[in-house]
């Protein structure tokens, strides 16, 4: 029984004082960290307070990040911030981040060390799975849950049972996380991994880059998981190493592991994927997208707003012109990103090629601000949810893509292939 | 806990943009989240809906973000009660955590019209569509979320451990 545990439950059950688990047992844990961001946390302080909330369980790991609507959109949004921001000078919160220092959370904690391999994280953006990445376990939750938390430091959680994913073959050019977890999505669904762990495996994860890792586990929940994780290997301690201020543990899946369900990928197969209006699960091989054209396209997000996102979509940019009547907006993740990005001339061929450049912000993401579309408009967005109105008007459409497939369509006006763009 | 209403019916993975889109997310007021309540798929819902109106849907309802405005804007308008055939795991959790009921029922979408009117039963967990005089069972809730119910939320439920 004790051997035969998945890296999602051998986390749990140790975090909750338990030799074993097994899917279905109910548990409480301590969280390592419980985060939050500027749209959910009002509510979650509301709660906070309304419960007689007067200190945080521990300022260190309660984290807040204002990413969503900062710059600060309009009034609501910066009285919105203004009650963070007071909250996280009331608590002394050492992980907060104010315009200028922030970037998006899921981009940020990582790079700066705050979530390790081995922790349970809590985040009230569904996007928290990212740091599955690292070999942690990490779910998003409500407002109220985030208020507990920050209460007494625990979490309940059902354990998961966990679907593995097994990736073999070679990748194709163009190819990278982005196209492996939305044709993973295609082929299981929306809900096709609903209250289960997604966990990722096989020679080509090992390949993979950190910033495709975390693209990967980032979309765990478009397919309803609650967790994506990825065993930490050679790749996850050489990222983590120089960034940890505070110990953290490996753990990886038994060899006797029992899984609900096993679905192995022959990725020299997989082209690069587009996932068309208006579910992620509507994805198509670039070479069946046929003729779209589009108006806008967002380079960025906690998908894929890392350094590596960018070099590509600069190296498909370089010597090129953006569209006629077409806005292609990069969004840097985090400052670091957009310092190194700049230090690598990488702005130099995106201004050049006419793109505009932002400061981090989830902004166009998820309909925020700076760049919405108009009704019957239609964006490639390297993004995780192409939703009704997601970015805009309910009539617009967004197409979620690679960073090479989303500079590509923005050169040549319509959705297309890399390929096409970089003939040398 | 019993809840008598007029059903609305809603399809397959109504995401939580279409609950409530994010453009309003500057607020947390329920009352303004409630008047943009399934806005993005009907623009008239808020306004149509009566206290105590239950939302009939198929499957994966409430997917997408973690935002809790999603139930607070549903609670707000004035519905009792969802029912799915599937809830997406943190908007199920949310509900529960912040008191809006919710049931998972494999039948009753599939056998009642928008309109319809309905009774149910949290305790039970039976529905009882008045309109047809047919009945059905919801999904068991879990034992420790009945509890959640029963001490009114998370929050109640966590200040009661602390005593």
């Amino acid at each position: 029984m004790k051997n035969k545990m998945t890296i999602t439950e051998k986390i749990l059950a140790h975090r909750a004082g338990l030799d074993h688990v097994e899917p279905g047992r109910l548990i409480k844990v301590k969280v390592d960290i419980a985060l939050g961001n500027d749209v959910t946390s009002p509510i979650a302080i509301q709660e906070f307070r309304k419960a007689g909330g007067k200190k945080v369980f521990d300022k260190n790991k309660v984290v807040i990040i204002p990413d969503h609507f900062t710059p600060n959109k309009d009034i609501k949004s910066a009285e919105q911030c203004k009650m963070v921001r007071d909250f996280a000078m009331e608590q002394d919160l050492v992980h907060y981040y104010e315009v200028g220092r922030m970037g998006i959370e899921h981009v940020l904690l990582p790079e700066q060390g705050i979530v390790l391999p081995g922790d349970v994280i809590i985040g009230a953006d569904s996007h928290t799975c990212t740091y599955g990445a690292l070999g942690a376990f990490a779910t998003g939750v409500g407002s109220t849950d985030l208020a507990a938390a920050m209460i007494n430091g625990e979490a309940w959680f059902k354990i998961p049972s966990t679907i593995k994913f097994v990736y073999y073959g070679k990748l194709n050019p163009w190819v990278d996380g982005k196209d492996l977890i939305l044709f993973t999505i295609g082929d299981i669904g929306v809900e096709g991994a609903l209250y289960q762990a997604m966990e990722f495996t096989g020679e080509v994860i090992q390949q993979l880059s950190m910033a495709s890792r975390f693209t990967m586990a980032n979309m765990a929940i478009e397919a309803g998981g609650k967790n994506g994780i990825i065993a930490p290997d050679k790749t996850t301690k050489d990222y983590v190493e120089k960034r940890a201020k505070r110990p953290f543990r490996l753990y990886e899946s038994d060899e006797k592991a029992e899984y609900s369900l096993v679905k192995e990928y022959d990725v020299s197969k997989i082209e690069p994927q587009v996932a068309f209006p208006h579910l992620p699960e509507n994805t198509r091989p670039i070479s069946e997208v046929g003729d779209v054209a589009i108006d806008q396209v967002v380079i960025g997000s906690c998908t894929n707003g890392r350094i590596e996102d960018l070099r590509v979509a600069a190296y498909v940019l370089k010597g090129n012109k953006v569209a006629p009547y077409l806005r292609l907006l990069v969004i840097p993740g985090t400052q670091e990103v957009y310092l190194q990005a700049m230090k690598e001339g990488l702005f130099d061929i995106f201004i050049e090629a006419g793109a505009a450049i932002s400061t981090p912000t989830c902004g166009p993401c998820l309909g925020g601000h700076m760049g919405i579309l108009a009704a019957g408009e239609r964006a490639v967005a390297t993004t995780n949810r192409n939703f009704v109105g997601r970015m805009g008007h309910p009539e617009s459409e967004v197409y979620l893509s690679n960073p090479a497939v989303a500079a590509a369509s923005a050169v040549l006006g319509k959705i297309g292939s890399p390929e096409v763009v970089c003939k040398n | 806990m019993k809840f008598k209403g007029k059903v609305w019916k809603f399809g397959s993975n109504i995401d939580t943009d279409g609950i409530i889109p994010a453009r309003y997310l500057n607020s947390s007021d329920p009352k303004e989240l409630s008047s943009h309540c399934m806005e993005e798929i009907d623009p008239q819902f808020a306004k149509k809906v009566k206290k105590g109106d239950i939302i009939v849907a198929n499957r994966n309802f409430g997917c997408g973000s973690s935002r809790e405005h999603a139930p607070i804007a549903i609670k707000a308008a004035g519905l009792s009660c969802v029912i799915a055939k599937s809830f997406a795991r943190i908007f199920y959790r949310n509900c529960f955590n912040m008191g809006l009921p919710i049931l998972e029922s494999s039948t009753i979408y599939d056998e009642v019209e928008e309109g319809d009117e309905i009774e149910v039963d949290l305790k039970k967990g039976t529905i009882f569509n008045v309109t047809r005089g047919t009945e059905f069972h919801a999904q068991p809730i879990p034992p420790f979320m009945q509890e959640l119910v029963q001490d009114g939320g998370l929050m109640k439920h966590v200040a009661k451990q602390r005593r």
